[in-house]
């Protein structure tokens, strides 16, 4: 499985370099990879069940699962999905070039995601709350 | 007239604590617009807190105290029915505090038992509907009613909305939406990009419009919130906006002040303007700048819309 480290310098350049609608396939599954490495990180075997026909989406609803701060990545999700819709269905469609150019920055959004709460991933139930992370501070600390 | 359109003519006003912080310029400019529209906004008389994210962490049920103190306050002290929220968080928490107080017997227990303590009414779940800014002007003035009243048109003003990841979810404590035709979506949302383009603007297409700001990691973890910033920054600029519109404290300081950061710190310089949807409604109808509060933003926006005519 890439690096987290690996997934991120791909990406960057798939952003930077000409966009190509045969680039679809392969943003479609460094989404599913950065997944699976949210869903190892709980502790879990990533699925290799579909949800409306795709695994990624698949793979965020079992890394939604009982995290609801995870489905702030939902509409990414769908999106990085529709994009591989767009441009695999209609490779030859006049906006082609315009989603191409899209789809990887979509992709990186969800990995930047992804990656920003593995590293925070101690930050409890919304990706917002500190409450493990203020639990650990207040063990270390006596109390008065 | 509609029922909607007619209830909110009047509505109470819960700004919260950002906007009479760093998001003031939202609340200059909504204050504004509303007066510009001819609706009527007063505002929730001794205000607290809705208990954003800092007190969720602490006790979820506290957070629902405090919004269903607002809530008690605007249908037991002044005796109304709607209170109009412009920021997404307090949005958020308002409709969660509602469908906790309905669905859940632990927290309405809770929530009575602090209600007598600090000696006001409880509040009842449905005494209240919450609404949005955003659905404040769609459903009082619509598309229709903005064409006829705009004076300076945003024709030839690319936009991307970008609504945040508050003003969505969870689905389910936003019932109204999803619900058909004229209701907003919660995967699309469009009632933005429907007032905005109303008004003359051209929105663009823009995928992230949903994502994450990073906004609640801008102080446990700033280097995430300028990366997730700068790629959104660089999407819509991607998808060839001038323009980010916003309708979010949050997310709003989050992309001023990142896109400032994103330069000093990885040398990555974007262009696209930060404006609230309220700001660009009220210039568009004639509104001054200094009027919709553009000289509160962060960033700077004034030779911009002078170029565009706005000023």
């Amino acid at each position: 499985m890439k690096s987290l480290a690996n997934i991120g310098q791909r990406l960057n350049q798939l952003v930077a370099q000409p966009a190509q609608p045969s680039d679809a396939a392969e943003l479609l599954a460094l989404g599913e990879t950065a997944l699976e490495h949210w869903v190892r990180a709980k502790g879990k075997e990533p699925t290799s069940d579909l949800r409306e026909g795709y695994r990624l989406l698949a793979l965020h609803r079992q890394g939604a699962d009982k995290d609801p701060s995870f489905n702030a990545c939902r509409e990414t999700c769908r999106e990085l999905v529709y994009h591989y819709n767009l441009l695999t269905m209609e490779p030859e469609h006049p906006e082609s070039a315009q989603r191409a150019r899209m789809m990887p920055l979509v992709a990186r959004h969800l990995f930047l995601f992804i990656s920003g709460k593995l590293e925070s991933r101690e930050l409890g139930d919304f990706c917002c709350a500190s409450k493990p992370l203020r639990e650990k501070v207040d063990e270390s600390v006596p109390a008065q | 007239m509609s029922d909607k359109k007619a209830k909110y003519q009047e509505v109470a006003y819960y700004p919260g604590c950002a906007l009479e912080g760093s998001g003031s310029a939202y609340d200059t400019s909504t204050r504004a617009l509303g007066k510009a529209l001819g609706l009527k906004i007063k505002e929730v008389e001794n205000w607290n807190c809705c208990g954003a994210m800092e007190v969720k962490n602490i006790d979820p049920k506290i957070q629902t105290y405090l919004s269903s103190r607002v809530m008690s306050i605007t249908a037991n002290k002044m005796n109304m029915d709607t209170v109009m929220v412009p920021c997404n968080g307090c949005y958020h928490n308002l409709k969660k505090a509602e469908y906790d107080l309905a669905n859940d017997d632990k927290t309405a227990e809770v929530v009575d038992r602090l209600s007598k303590k600090a000696g006001h009414d409880t509040y009842q779940p449905g005494q209240v509907e919450t609404i949005h800014a955003l659905d404040w002007i769609k459903e009082t003035i619509g598309e229709e009613g903005l064409r006829e009243r705009v004076k300076n048109s945003l024709v030839g003003i690319k936009i991307a909305n970008y609504y945040g990841c508050m003003y969505t979810r969870p689905r389910h404590i936003f019932p109204e939406k999803d619900a058909g035709p004229g209701s907003e979506s919660t995967f699309k949302p469009h009632f933005m990009d429907d007032l905005l383009e109303a008004a003359g603007a051209e929105n663009v297409e823009f995928p992230l419009k949903t994502a994450c700001c990073g906004g609640a990691h801008t102080l446990s973890d700033c280097d995430t919130s300028t990366l997730l910033v700068t790629n959104i920054l660089q999407a819509a600029e991607a998808a060839g906006a001038e323009v980010i519109a916003t309708e979010c404290p949050t997310c709003h300081s989050g992309l001023e002040m990142h896109q400032i950061r994103a330069e000093k710190t990885l040398g990555i310089k974007t262009n696209v303007k930060i404006i609230y949807f309220t700001q660009l409604l009220g210039m568009a109808l004639g509104l001054k700048p200094k009027a919709v509060g553009l000289h509160e933003n962060i960033s700077d926006s004034f030779d911009f819309v002078k170029n565009k005519g706005l000023a």
